[in-house]
This record gives C-alpha cells, sequence and structure tokens, in this order.
C-alpha cells in the first residue's frame, strides 16, 4: 500500500445560509460584517481525508494537510478543518479582507497556489470540494489537474483505495460511472460523498495547538493576479407574485389567455 | 402610533392591577399568606378527542344557555360586517381546526367562527356579542397548551388571522407597530431584513400570533437575554367586552387567556439583530454540573449570553425514536444532561475568544464532560431543531402531560426524578404501561422546567397520580404552577396553589368590573369557585 499524504482545499464563503446582497459598486456581493464558513463542498473533502484515515490507518495516510487562500481570516476556516481532525494547516494570504480576495482570486491562480503548495508538500492524493457555493465555478480542481497533468476524479461520492490506485463513483445524468486511476489523482466531492461530523470541543482544544504555516503568493512565486473582468453583478429578476381565481371557469379562460392551454 | 401618547391612567391603573396578579416565569410566590384554602375541583373537561368535550359543571354555565343555536339575526349581524371568507358557520369540517387544540386535548362545539381584520370589526363583534350575550373565545395562532384559545362549549370563536398587518416600523428606534394576528416568525422575517429582531422566540413561532404572545406574556428561548417580553411593549390597542377601543395602553396585561378583551394591535421595542451568533451543544453528567455550567457562563459570557436551554437523556431517546428529519445528532455517546448555549453580540472575534475560554475551562473543570460547537449557521438551525424538536417528539409519542413549572433552579430537576418515582411506584411507568416516559426540558436561565409526561392516552388514572401532586410539589418549592404556558383551561382551577384568596379576589373583581356579562372567555384562568 502506498504511502498517502493527502491535501484538502479549504475556501472561505459567505454562510450558506446568508441572503446574499449585491453591493454598492455592482461588481460584487456585499462581504463586510457577513457570516463566512468554510465552503461546504471542502468540509465533505475534510470529513473524506480523516475517513480514509481511519479506514486504512495512520501507517497509509501518513498526514492530512488543509490549504486555504484568501484574506487572514481565512484562518477561521482552517480552524475548523483541524479541530474536525486535519493535522496541519497552511494559509497562502491574498488580500487584506474578504472582498479583496473574492476581487482579486480566480480559480487558475487558486490552481497555481495549489499547485507550488502540492509540490513543496509532495502531496498525492488532493481532494477540493467540486465548487465553491460563492462563485460556483467548478474550475479549480480540473484546472490544478491540467497543471500538474494528474488523473482526476470530479463529483466523487464515493472514493475507494487499494495499493496506489483510487477508484471513484461519480454522479453522472441518469446513473453512476466509476472510474479508477494511479495515484497521485486530484478528487472533488459531491454532495453525497459523506456527511461530515460536528466539531467537538476536546479536538478544538487540540486544535489550538496543531501547526498552521502562512505563505504569500509572492514566496511562492505565484502571479494571482485576475485574468478575467467582472462586468455587473445583478439581483435575479423579482418574482412576479400569483393570483387567485374564483372558479375552474376563471382557471381554465386564464390559462388559455396565458397560453397554457389550447 | 400610540404607544407615545400618556396613557390613560384609570384604565392603565386597573389593568396594572391585573397584569401584576398574574403568574409569570420567575416571579416565584414568596409571599403566599394563606396557601391552602383553594378547594379543587375535579377534573371533569374532555380528556380526549373521543370523549369530547362534556358539560364541566352547568351550574356555572355561560351568559346564553349551552347549546344555543344561533338566530338568523345573529347570522346576519356577522355576514353583515365580515366578508364570506371572514367566517365560518356551521360547517363541522370547517370549524375543527378552531374547536381543538394542536395537542388535540381540549374540544370545543363552537358553530361560528368570526375572523375580522381590522380593529373596528372587533369591536363591532365584541359589542354586539356583549349586547346579546353571547360568549366568546379570542384565538389567535392555537399553538396554546392549557386549552386557553379554544372554546370549552360553543363560545364564537374570534381568530385574529385576518388581523396580520404590519403598521409601521421605525429603522431609528426599532419600534414595530402591527396588528395581533401577525405570526411571529413572520415578523422576525420582517425585522430581519433591516437588521432587528423579535425580543422573544419560541418553537411555536411558525404560527403563533403576537397578540397571543403579549396576552400571554410568552417567555421562550430568548427571555434570559431580553426579558419578560411585557418590558418590550409600548403600546396595546384593545377592545374591551363592551367594544370600547383602548389605543394607548402600555401596561395592560390581558391575562392568559383573553378574558378581559382581545388585543387587536401590539407596538413593541425591538432589538438589533446580533451580528454574530455562535451555538455550543454541551454533554454535562449531573444536573449540578448543568447549574455550575450556567453560573460559568454568566460569569464568563455575559453580556453575550443569549440563551442557555436543557434536556435530560429520556428527552434525546425520543428525539431519536422519533427523528423525523433524519438528523445526525451532535454528540453520539450519552450524556444524562445536555445544554445548549448560545451567544450573540456584534463581533465575532471578540465572541468566538469569550466562547472558548468559557469552554476551555468547562472542560478543564471537568464540568462538562463533551460538547460540540456550531462551524456554520446551518449546524446553529440544527442544534436549535434538537432542542425545538422535543415537544413535538413527545406529541408523536402518543398523548403528552404538559407541565410548565417555574422553581428555583437547584430543585428544577428534582421536580422530574420525583414525579418518575410516584408513577414507577404506582406501576403505570415503563414500556407497555400506561406511561412511556417522564421527561424534563426546559430554560435553565429562569427556573423554567417542562414536564412532559408521555403517555399512550390520557388516562383518568394517570391524571389523578399527576393532579395535584404537580401542583403541590410546585407549592412546596415556592414555585409558580405555569412559568410560561398559562393558565386557561387547564389549570384555572388550581390558580390557589400559587396565589392567595385576596389576589384571586381582588382579580375577580377586575373581570367583573370589565366583564360584567361574562362573554369574554368563560371557564378559563379564574376559578370557578
Amino acid at each position: 500500500m502506498a504511502n498517502l499524504k493527502i491535501l484538502v482545499g479549504c475556501k472561505r464563503v459567505i454562510d450558506y445560509a446568508v441572503k446574499v446582497r449585491v453591493n454598492s459598486t455592482k461588481l460584487a456581493v456585499e462581504t463586510a460584517g457577513v457570516k463566512h464558513s468554510l465552503n461546504p463542498f471542502d468540509e465533505i473533502a475534510v470529513e473524506e481525508a480523516i475517513r480514509l484515515r481511519e479506514k486504512l490507518g495512520n501507517n497509509v495516510v501518513k498526514e492530512i494537510v488543509a490549504l486555504s487562500c484568501g484574506p487572514p481570516k481565512s484562518q477561521e476556516q482552517l480552524r475548523t478543518a483541524l479541530a474536525m481532525g486535519v493535522d496541519r494547516a497552511i494559509h497562502v494570504e491574498v488580500g487584506k479582507d474578504d472582498s479583496e480576495a473574492t476581487r482579486t482570486l480566480q480559480p487558475l491562480a487558486v490552481a497555481k497556489l495549489f499547485k507550488a503548495i502540492i509540490e513543496k508538500e509532495q502531496a498525492n492524493l488532493i481532494i477540493l470540494g467540486k465548487q465553491a457555493i460563492d462563485d460556483d465555478a467548478s474550475q479549480t480542481g480540473q484546472m490544478l489537474a491540467g497543471l500538474l497533468n494528474w488523473p482526476q476524479a470530479t463529483f466523487a461520492s464515493k472514493i475507494e483505495i487499494s495499493g496506489d490506485k483510487i477508484t471513484t463513483t461519480r454522479e453522472i445524468d441518469g446513473g453512476l460511472e466509476t472510474i479508477s486511476s494511479k495515484l497521485p489523482a486530484i478528487v472533488t466531492s459531491d454532495l453525497r460523498l459523506n456527511e461530515p461530523r460536528f466539531v467537538t470541543l476536546p479536538n478544538i482544544m487540540k486544535a489550538k495547538k496543531k501547526p498552521l504555516e502562512k505563505f504569500t503568493p509572492d514566496q511562492l512565486k505565484v502571479d494571482v493576479a485576475p485574468r478575467l473582468e467582472n462586468i455587473s453583478v445583478t439581483d435575479p429578476p423579482v418574482r412576479k407574485g400569483g393570483t387567485k381565481v374564483d372558479s375552474v371557469d376563471d382557471l381554465i379562460s386564464k390559462l388559455k389567455s396565458a397560453g397554457a392551454l389550447e | 402610533m400610540y404607544y407615545n401618547y400618556a396613557p390613560n391612567i384609570i384604565t392603565q391603573r386597573i389593568l396594572q392591577l391585573s397584569g401584576k396578579n398574574l403568574l409569570t416565569r420567575n416571579n416565584f410566590v414568596l409571599n403566599n399568606i394563606s396557601k391552602k384554602v383553594q378547594l379543587i375541583l375535579p377534573r371533569t373537561f374532555a380528556t380526549s378527542i373521543e370523549s369530547n368535550t362534556e358539560i364541566p359543571a352547568k351550574k356555572h354555565a355561560p351568559t346564553k344557555e349551552v347549546n344555543f343555536t344561533l338566530t338568523q339575526d345573529d347570522i346576519k349581524f356577522f355576514t353583515s360586517i365580515l366578508p364570506a371568507n371572514g367566517l365560518i358557520i356551521d360547517n363541522e369540517d370547517d370549524l375543527m381546526p378552531y374547536n381543538i387544540d394542536w395537542m388535540r386535548k381540549y374540544r370545543g362545539k363552537s358553530r361560528l367562527v368570526v375572523k375580522p381584520k381590522d380593529t373596528q370589526q372587533v369591536s363591532q363583534i365584541l359589542k354586539y356579542c356583549n349586547d346579546n350575550k353571547l360568549a366568546v373565545v379570542p384565538q389567535g395562532g392555537n399553538t396554546g397548551l392549557v386549552g386557553g384559545g379554544v372554546p370549552v362549549f360553543d363560545e364564537i370563536i374570534i381568530n385574529t388571522n385576518n388581523l396580520n398587518q404590519i403598521r409601521s416600523f421605525d429603522p431609528i428606534s426599532g419600534v414595530l407597530t402591527c396588528d395581533a394576528g401577525c405570526i411571529l416568525e413572520v415578523l422576525d422575517r420582517y425585522l430581519a431584513e433591516r437588521c432587528y429582531m423579535m425580543p422573544l422566540d419560541l418553537g411555536a413561532k411558525g404560527s403563533c400570533h403576537i397578540g397571543g404572545n403579549v396576552a400571554t406574556n410568552a417567555g421562550g428561548l430568548r427571555l434570559l437575554r431580553y426579558g419578560s417580553l411585557h418590558g418590550s411593549i409600548l403600546g396595546l390597542e384593545a377592545i374591551l367586552p363592551d367594544g370600547t377601543i383602548l389605543d394607548n395602553l402600555s401596561t395592560l396585561r390581558k391575562d392568559n387567556t383573553g378574558t378581559l378583551g382581545i388585543i387587536t394591535g401590539v407596538s413593541i421595542s425591538t432589538p438589533r439583530r446580533p451580528r454574530a451568533v455562535n451555538v455550543a451543544v454541551l454533554g454535562i453528567n449531573s444536573f449540578q454540573n448543568v447549574q455550575k455550567a450556567f453560573m460559568t457562563s454568566k460569569d464568563e459570557l455575559s453580556e453575550i449570553l443569549s440563551a442557555f436551554e436543557f434536556w435530560d437523556m429520556n428527552a434525546l431517546n425520543l428525539l431519536k425514536t422519533h427523528n423525523i428529519q433524519g438528523t445526525k445528532f451532535p454528540l453520539e455517546d450519552h450524556y444524562p444532561f445536555y445544554v445548549l448555549v448560545e451567544i450573540s453580540g456584534s463581533n465575532k472575534s471578540h465572541d468566538d475568544e469569550k466562547l472558548h475560554n468559557f469552554l476551555e475551562n468547562l472542560l478543564t473543570n471537568e464540568i462538562v464532560t463533551n460538547g460540540v460547537v456550531a462551524q456554520d449557521d446551518t449546524q446553529i438551525a440544527r442544534f436549535w431543531s434538537l432542542r425545538e424538536g422535543i415537544p413535538e417528539a413527545c406529541s408523536k409519542a402518543g398523548a403528552v402531560y404538559k407541565y410548565d413549572i417555574s422553581v428555583p433552579v437547584p430543585v428544577l430537576y428534582q421536580m422530574v426524578k420525583d414525579v418518575r418515582i410516584r408513577l414507577q411506584s404506582a406501576g403505570v411507568l415503563g414500556e407497555d404501561k400506561l406511561v412511556s416516559d417522564v421527561i424534563g426540558y426546559g430554560h435553565i436561565g429562569d427556573g423554567n422546567l417542562h414536564l412532559n409526561i408521555v403517555a399512550n392516552t390520557y388516562d383518568p388514572k394517570v391524571t389523578n397520580l399527576i393532579e395535584p401532586y404537580v401542583y403541590e410539589w410546585t407549592e412546596q418549592h415556592n414555585g409558580s404552577i405555569s412559568a410560561e404556558h398559562g393558565l386557561g383551561f387547564m389549570k384555572a382551577e388550581y390558580l390557589g396553589y400559587t396565589k392567595s384568596p385576596s389576589m384571586i379576589s381582588l382579580m375577580k373583581q377586575i373581570k367583573q368590573s370589565i366583564d360584567p356579562n361574562g362573554i369574554m372567555n368563560p371557564y378559563k384562568f379564574l376559578p370557578t369557585r
């Protein structure tokens, strides 16, 4: 059995339960004073890494490292990953706050930062969320696979490892697809891969003592300048309210006039 | 806006008196001079949907003959002032949801539901009913637990569903003025968009009306932080039985069941919505340590502490048995007690630091055994759903005897243990027995215990074992028999356990002077003898 060193991605995003608002510049959403959390798909990735170690043992999974690229507060999300059971965290600081980080960081830049850290750390299994719930780009994993020229298995709902082979079940239209490849590899997690654990008190205490290393893009010699220009961000159109009808006949005539009935 | 007018002094005085007499949470009765005076009438009212409401006692019949039929004139009057969708007449199926409470414990036989949509209509309806001596029962979201909002016989139901307009909101002062029939959660969502919140929160928030909350001075999950709801009420608009509209009251409290009048409008001072909220669920080995954890939280979390709830292992087991949403439980091992701590403030990193120090302290001093901390809003909602799911899980199990008492915190859980022992020694507690479980949960912060006795069905044998035992126990420990649920129909005859005869006599005088015909929600709140 191969030795595994797993690296997981941890993006700081606006909390899933927050109702986002477009900010006054109409180029982004409001981030100041808004609750941020670990991207839910990344949380699933963290959980999967920990479960792999629980299943395969410490002899196989040597180390699990969490990596986040973003503003200083991304460390909150890394602490969550550490409290869940990750051994070590790396923070590549980009932007002084959430707003600047969102403006700057695009998937290609993140993939390059990941590549730099992966080469430094010699990680051989990379688990990322299939997408971040803020920009919904779903590109980082794929770009990273391209940059490293590694096999990729996206939208995984099941992962199995035997020897240096990884077998992944993917959810596709109309069914499941199972693919296998050699390690090293990149996997992106889908919603049904697992249900993440809760963070317990004793583990929060332990997490405080775990190491968290910090880098800048310059130190990693990565140019993170955005390649795409954001032209505008707008609210979705407001839904028009429905009307009540008094009778079935009324309903039918309304449907006819709307062209829904012949 | 009526909240900044000087209240009518005389009315205020009378109503203040009535308000102060009422049982409020945390209002331990320490100065009850003579307690053993009230005679307890046997519980003769309906105990299940099947047995229905039998006449409790004809000797104190309502002002109109029991089983009266509405005259054509009555119906003509109501149809003349209300639109077709504003009333339900004589349709058994349509009337059912209004005639029965949500626990399916109390059921009346009203033939008429009226749903006024403004204050004027309520006033006209009440005046007509008073003139013709028709008894009425005010009803809001019908989420009450003591049968206060459903008719006992065939009282006309005045439902506030259509009184649902938000009248005004001032984003500077945070003052919200709205109709009494606005649903608590709807108001809270409205305020959330404006960065404010309702100063109260309770499990029934999705259905209960603000008018009912105010009338019963509902406690709930935020009492610890924002105090008794009364403190946040700036003004009330209410209709007296003779149709008089009182629109500048600040201290009116309609006791718990609308026995003095009907609230139609409310003006509330709402707090700013906290920007940072954190929730932890802790597993604790003894009730002693639950208290220690609470003391520590007051000390170390102080101004950001916003809720401190507890439930016991039996409650958790019930949740697991009736796990409706298939929720994953935060703590895998079992603990005798669980505590939910919520903190809310304006600065997350400040709050996080406080919370972590607090939790670390509890853990190193072995006050808590284990715990989980919510990492995002979804987890916060999930932790809360545990606590809020307990009443629902109880009702899934069959019949529930619900008691809501406030006693000094040190003896709070002793009540649960004593009731268990009592039911056990009577041979009715256990699997395949009449009573399947006795569970305890509630608001530690204000000494409020919810004692729920989960049974297959409402059985007189069980009832007689619990009542008046529970009330006597509460009296012995200087508690109140109704911390936040009110007295309604269920506990009206037991008022003497927490109020002295002179108090009760004064309350009756107030009732008599405001409602001389006795049309307002008869049989509720005040004992008949």
